[in-house]
């Protein structure tokens, strides 16, 4: 049973010398939400723009439903797009707005209406059919840029960072609303964002690209514990990076000792890359740690303090619902399976 | 403080604006009197002697004129701002600069050099001459005229279409794209509509010049050649009778304010300016 739409296959975009996409190759499942993230200038939005159809790979393929769609213009592929400023037409108001691509189908005028204020109740704004654009806030107005491209029911919906002009509360807000939007509607959303957390909360997949490439692709609970490399774990969330070296299977050394680990399968003495989480490092009495430091800073952070320890060889990042004194020494501990071993990159 | 700082313009605008206006009232409405103490006495007759069929006829052949030269503007400028915004920035900033270059250049000038083209012994006709077909009249007729409007104003057409065609938001462009609009459509429901606050300053900014002008149609339409800008002319510096050529001039406003209304009341629809007024 082959359960994806979209398949992206040793995708490459160049423009002029500049290479954006180095090999992407990718499957989105149906009915998924599948977020790309990464920092701008990671190539999310070009690849969001291949499959939309505003854009053509220089290299490579893109299937949909199986069926290879390189060359269907946007119009042609049953799938929309939602952009970042919300692009509604500001001469329309509402229902002109969302009626726009049912007007060119040409649809009987008695379901345009209907499938408008059904799309309209959706997103929680019903009855704003004869508002003029520019008197929506700006929530409301992606909410409706939202509808107008969900109204043509589309198999895919591709989101490009659609709330990164909204405030942080609206977009909280907004980040549960899409998601409830996209399981009501049972369809696949390709969603484009920088903001780590905002992936974390709606996706069901998440891919992290930097430099045109893939870095990762797994769930936000794989991607937060256990990320691939270097670039992942420090672009998501806070963490302590550090070298460490695999002496052997389930033990590895850093800050000069030994720790056990729950990873196997590296050489025996390999230089690897060592990711703790801040609030997996545990604080307790200077005789109970596996390490010895002092309190170097505290910062109230809301819900725990921020804290840095230096010890001998290095700064920890940490953090705890319980505040300790600035210059008192505390001991840490580290569990097995909180220690993130990983491969080492080349450079 | 706020309120001084307005007053050097207030001033300016009073000197300079509001007191000639008046005076050009005061000749309209009056005219020379013997009897009276000031010379000159209140009148409609000034109104009534334009009402006369020779001066409508000019006054609706300037409108005419200038309706024809504002459409041929907008037929030749509004595609070349479309080919002009759609180029890269760099032939974009070229064109405009061509497009500028001949405005630093004097009008007289620039006006001349058609009768130099288009005369009995000018370049075209030399060149029938040469390949031996017979000449033609081309200088001292509506074409004439017409054609020095638009070459004269057509800058002040492209422009401001320009201008708005470039501030277009290209991801509406794509979401119209995406819906299913082909480029018939699209230029017909989204980008036609968002330009016209720069059609209506373009309009505007070549059908005040144009109906007005007196320079173009003397050289270009000839010494028998009747605007209403000529009679203007004719009023004050000929016939000396500024009363009556006072009263042109507020028939001419009144034509332009006219002109202006309607394009308002477009414009009040649409709700957003690039516009001029």
């Amino acid at each position: 049973m082959n359960n994806n739409i979209i398949r992206l296959e040793n995708l490459q975009k160049i423009y002029g010398d500049v290479q954006v996409l180095k090999n992407i190759n990718l499957n989105i499942r149906k009915n998924e939400f599948l977020t790309l993230l990464g920092p701008s200038g990671c190539g999310k939005t070009t690849t969001l723009r291949i499959i939309g159809g505003f854009e053509k790979a220089t290299i490579g393929n893109i299937y949909f439903n199986g069926k290879k769609i390189n060359d269907l213009p946007p119009y042609k592929r049953q799938i929309n797009t939602v952009f970042q400023k919300y692009a509604l037409f500001p001469h329309m108001n509402v229902f002109e707005n969302i009626a726009f691509g049912l007007k060119i189908k040409k649809l009987p005028n008695k379901d345009i209406k209907k499938k408008v204020s059904e799309i309209l109740d959706l997103v929680g704004l019903e009855g704003y059919e004869n508002r003029k654009v520019d008197s929506l806030s700006g929530g409301q107005q992606q909410r409706i840029a939202i509808a107008r491209a969900l109204v043509n029911k589309p198999k895919v919906l591709l989101l490009d960072e659609p709330l990164g002009a909204l405030d942080l509360k609206l977009r909280k807000e907004m980040q549960l609303e899409l998601k409830n939007i996209q399981r009501e509607v049972g369809i696949t959303f390709v969603y484009v964002t920088h903001d780590q957390e905002e992936a974390l909360t709606m996706s069901d997949t998440i891919i992290v690209m930097d430099n045109g490439e893939i870095q990762q692709k797994g769930s936000p609970v794989d991607i937060y514990n256990e990320p691939s490399n270097r670039f992942v774990a420090k672009f998501i969330g806070e963490s302590n990076i550090i070298d460490g070296i695999m002496i052997e299977d389930y033990v590895v050394e850093f800050a000069g000792k030994k720790f056990k680990s729950v990873d196997k399968g590296f050489k025996n003495n390999e230089d690897v890359d060592i990711v703790i989480r801040p609030e997996d490092i545990k604080l307790v009495s200077e005789e109970e740690g596996m390490l010895v430091g002092n309190v170097d800073s505290v910062i109230f952070k809301g819900v725990h303090y921020e804290m840095i320890i230096k010890e001998e060889n290095r700064e920890w990042l940490v953090h705890n619902t319980l505040k300790k004194e600035i210059g008192s020494k505390v001991g840490i501990i580290i569990y097995p399976e909180d220690i993130h071993v990983m491969k080492k990159e080349r450079n | 403080m706020k309120k001084f700082t307005s007053y050097p313009y207030i001033i300016w605008s009073v000197i300079f604006i509001i007191f000639p206006l008046l005076l050009v009232l005061l000749y309209g409405i009056t005219i020379p009197s013997k009897t009276s103490f000031f010379g000159f006495k209140l009148s409609i007759e000034n109104f009534q002697r334009f009402c006369e069929p020779i001066y409508l006829r000019v006054l609706w052949k300037s409108v005419w004129l200038a309706i024809l030269s504002t459409l041929i503007c907008l037929i030749i400028g509004y595609p070349f701002s479309m080919i002009l915004a759609k180029s890269s920035l760099k032939r974009r900033n070229k064109f405009v600069l061509l497009i500028v270059i001949p405005m630093w250049m004097n009008f007289l000038l620039r006006t001349y050099s058609w009768m130099t083209i288009l005369g009995k012994n000018g370049i075209i006709n030399n060149f029938l001459r040469i390949i031996g077909l017979p000449a033609l009249d081309l200088l001292y007729n509506d074409g004439a005229v017409i054609l020095g409007m638009v070459y004269n104003f057509l800058p002040f057409m492209i422009l401001p279409i320009y201008t708005v065609l470039t501030k277009m938001n290209r991801n509406i462009l794509e979401v119209a794209e995406d819906l299913g609009a082909n480029r018939f459509v699209i230029f017909s429901k989204i980008v036609f509509p968002l330009s016209l606050p720069g059609v209506i300053s373009g309009i505007t900014m070549v059908f005040m010049p144009a109906v007005s002008t007196f320079v173009i149609s003397k050289l270009l339409g000839g010494g028998q050649y009747w605007l209403i800008g000529n009679l203007v002319e004719e009023q004050f510096l000929r016939i000396n009778d500024w009363h009556f050529g006072s009263a042109i001039a507020l028939i001419l406003m009144i034509v332009i304010l006219f002109a202006m209304a309607i394009m308002n009341k477009y414009e009040d629809k649409e709700d957003r300016g690039v516009g001029l007024w």
